[in-house]
């Protein structure tokens, strides 16, 4: 609790014990017997003590000409009731009234720190070494390319390479991801992640401002002033609501008694005309303690804020109130293959027909296409394994759109496609296996072919299944990738839909057309590695970029930003959502609801101020706790 | 341009009052106040002094939010 909350707290504890036993005192259960001034004048030490600060905002507000505030509400509906002899029920209203606004209050100030706490990846200082000791420094006053250190339990404050040192990385901050990882000399890191083990001397690659932790909170933190049409239609309800209710409270103040004096319909309920006045006067007095709008303004941007918090906890990154809207209402989504589905490296799958041991083919390979830094070669000396010495190629020819021909150890080798075969008059095996495959000729001879494949990360299947079940109708893989390939992967994760062989521009042209099938509230989401598919990323309703970990570029197109490449945290972003716009509309529905139904009961002299008081607090209190359940999203 | 300022209010109607305020306010372009993080992003008309609005921006809030501050 913060000083302000303390010193409410302390008045309104002073206030009731004051209050309680007077109000015993006018309701004549204690055998007390006071005369009214006394007990005017008693009422009033409570009732100033606990509403002093709301008297005086009302005043300044009507001195402003900004009249329809709660400050100002409060204060009629109370002083309404203590000059029609209510002294009770004007104090307690006023009491319960600054009770629900410290609890509000004390609950927002929560879940503040604890959203701030879950995104707690802001680094305090980088160390720098002067000398034997090091040197504490504020971290974005460290240059490029200087080396800082980090001791064990600390966080990486601005990303760079290991220098020297290894040790593994907390970077559950950043990704949700709780397996620790191991990095050593030449690694790149990322600032938010905390050293465990051992002592890092890292070599910046990047201002603070430009760093990871920077970003993400940057992030996170103008994610809600991108507001969603909930909270616009909050905003514009409780613009209205107020004036409207304080309308209607005047007009059930003056019409009903003028209606009866007038008719004498009902008059014989009261016994004197002041009676009649009194009566109405109370219930409009009601009417406005019912008229604040703040349970319902509360509790839905604290709904999306402890939504987009929860979320980024588990390395999903929302960069608007309105995109986990739009997130709720996704029924369609589109893959983008490489990097999303599949795991975006190339390896060896398997070798076939050769006459040699396997190893000694993809050495030949290896070695022939060691200049090369094609993805396939590097696929190929990766699948090699050993250290590739270079000096055993000579006069390496690199055919373009073939492959390459060079002398390995004295012999000719030829590495590459059907083309580069038949170039070379070799005789090749067609193979059925899917993937691209790299024939191999020794001194002209065919010696098999290797096989090499996109592998399908081990989570795909499973998030197609997961997405199915969050409620999306239709999932859609768009690939550059020829047809045979975009069907097996397909196969593999249980896709019926694909689209191959698509150019980036096809791509957007698909994601239109998809878009076009997209039946009312329906919205398409496109998700991609962000790399080369930012077109797309924008053109769809939402765009999610995945493993976007130190890719700007993928940050700045995408709505949703998935922490690390798991699949299965698309699913978990649409369930985040789904969750948190059902507590948003439960809470609406709720607040609104009950509060018409409390001025229809004060309409017709059913609900007294007591009434009105507890549902205006309570309806605010269960909003808040309702929506601070948007928090809790680990388990969806 | 756009620039993000810290403030302090009690309540969230409080915070939507204050948004419209600062809005109707010349030289903003637009605005926005998220009571959750207690900020206030203000987009200057192009040419207008940030430091001046911002003057005006904090004292037409007080007008509809007595209690409110915001941190220059």
């Amino acid at each position: 609790m913060n000083r302000k909350q303390k010193n409410l707290l302390i008045r309104i504890v002073a206030a009731a014990l004051f209050f309680v036993p007077l109000y015993l005192i006018s309701e004549e259960t204690v055998p007390v017997r006071l005369p009214k001034p006394v007990l005017f004048l008693l009422f009033l030490v409570p009732y100033l003590l606990v509403g002093h600060d709301i008297l005086r905002k009302a005043f300044n507000g009507i001195r402003n000409r900004q009249v329809f505030d709660e400050n100002f509400l409060m204060t009629v509906a109370t002083v309404g009731a203590i000059v029609l002899g209510e002294y009770g029920e004007g104090v307690a209203v006023m009491l319960l009234y600054q009770i629900g606004e410290l609890f509000q209050s004390y609950a927002v100030g929560r879940s503040r720190r604890n959203i701030a706490a879950l995104m707690d990846i802001r680094p305090d200082y980088a160390n720098i070494e002067a000398g034997e000791s090091l040197e504490q420094v504020a971290p974005d006053e460290v240059a490029v390319g200087t080396v800082i250190v980090v001791q064990p339990g600390e966080k990486i404050p601005i990303d760079g390479v290991v220098e020297q040192g290894s040790s593994s990385l907390n970077t559950s901050a950043l990704t949700g991801e709780s397996r620790p990882r191991a990095v050593g000399a030449g690694d790149e890191v990322l600032s938010g992640s905390i050293n465990m083990t051992s002592l890092l001397r890292i070599r910046t690659t990047k201002e603070f401002d430009e760093s990871t932790a920077s970003k993400i909170l940057d992030l996170v933190e103008n994610a809600a002033s991108r507001k969603s049409r909930s909270e616009n239609f909050i905003s514009k309800f409780a613009r209205h609501y107020t004036p409207i209710v304080c309308c209607a409270a005047l007009a059930l103040a003056v019409l009903p008694p003028l209606f009866i004096m007038a008719t004498k319909i009902g008059a014989g309920r009261y016994a004197t005309v002041g009676a009649v006045w009194s009566d109405w006067v109370l219930r409009a007095c009601t009417f406005l303690v019912i008229s604040c709008p703040c349970a319902v303004v509360i509790s839905v941007p604290l709904s999306f804020f402890a939504g987009i918090g929860g979320a980024s906890g588990q390395g999903i990154l929302i960069k608007g109130s309105n995109y986990l809207e739009t997130l709720s209402n996704v029924k369609v989504v589109a893959f983008d293959k490489t990097g999303t589905i599949t795991k975006g490296n190339f390896a060896v799958t398997a070798v076939h027909h050769s006459p040699l041991d396997d190893e000694q083919i993809l050495e030949y390979a290896a070695l022939a296409e060691c200049h090369s830094s094609h993805p396939i070669s590097k696929s190929l000396q990766a699948a090699y394994g050993k250290r590739i010495d270079r000096r055993r190629a000579a006069d390496v020819e690199e055919i373009s759109g073939r492959g390459v021909v060079a002398k390995v150890d004295g012999r000719s080798v030829a590495v590459g496609n059907e083309k580069q075969m038949e170039s070379l008059g070799v005789a090749y095996r067609p193979c059925r296996h899917v993937g691209t495959i790299v024939h191999v000729a020794l001194d002209g001879k065919y010696c098999g072919h290797i096989v090499i494949a996109d592998e399908v990360k081990e989570n795909a299947a499973e998030a197609m299944r997961q997405l199915k079940r969050a409620g999306v109708e239709k999932a859609v893989m768009l690939t550059g990738d020829a047809e045979s390939v975009a069907k097996k992967v397909a196969e593999e994760v249980g896709l019926t839909d694909y689209r191959a062989g698509l150019l980036p521009a096809d791509k957007v042209a698909c994601v239109e057309a998809l878009l076009g099938d997209c039946a009312g509230s329906a919205r398409l989401a496109f998700v991609g590695d962000g790399i080369n598919d930012a077109p797309v990323l924008s053109r769809a309703d939402i765009g999610i970029a995945m493993g976007a970990l130190g890719s700007d570029a993928a940050i700045e197109a995408a709505d949703v930003v998935l922490m690390d490449d798991d699949p299965l945290k698309i699913a978990k972003a649409i369930k985040i959502s789904r969750k948190c716009l059902g507590i948003v509309r439960q809470n609406i529905v709720f607040a609104i609801g009950v509060k018409i139904l409390c001025l229809l009961l004060a309409a017709l002299g059913i609900a007294d101020m007591w009434l009105a008081i507890a549902a205006d607090v309570g309806v605010m209190i269960l909003a808040v706790l309702n929506a601070i359940r948007c928090l809790f999203v680990k388990n969806l | 341009m756009k620039k993000s300022y810290q403030i302090d209010v009690d309540c969230a109607n409080c915070a939507n009052l204050m948004e419209d305020a600062a809005k109707k306010t010349a030289g903003v372009k637009d605005c926005t106040v998220s009571f959750m993080t207690l900020k206030m992003k203000v987009e200057f008309e192009e040419g207008a002094d940030p430091a001046a609005v911002m003057q005006e921006v904090r004292s037409n809030c007080k007008k509809v939010e007595s209690d409110c501050e915001v941190f220059l």
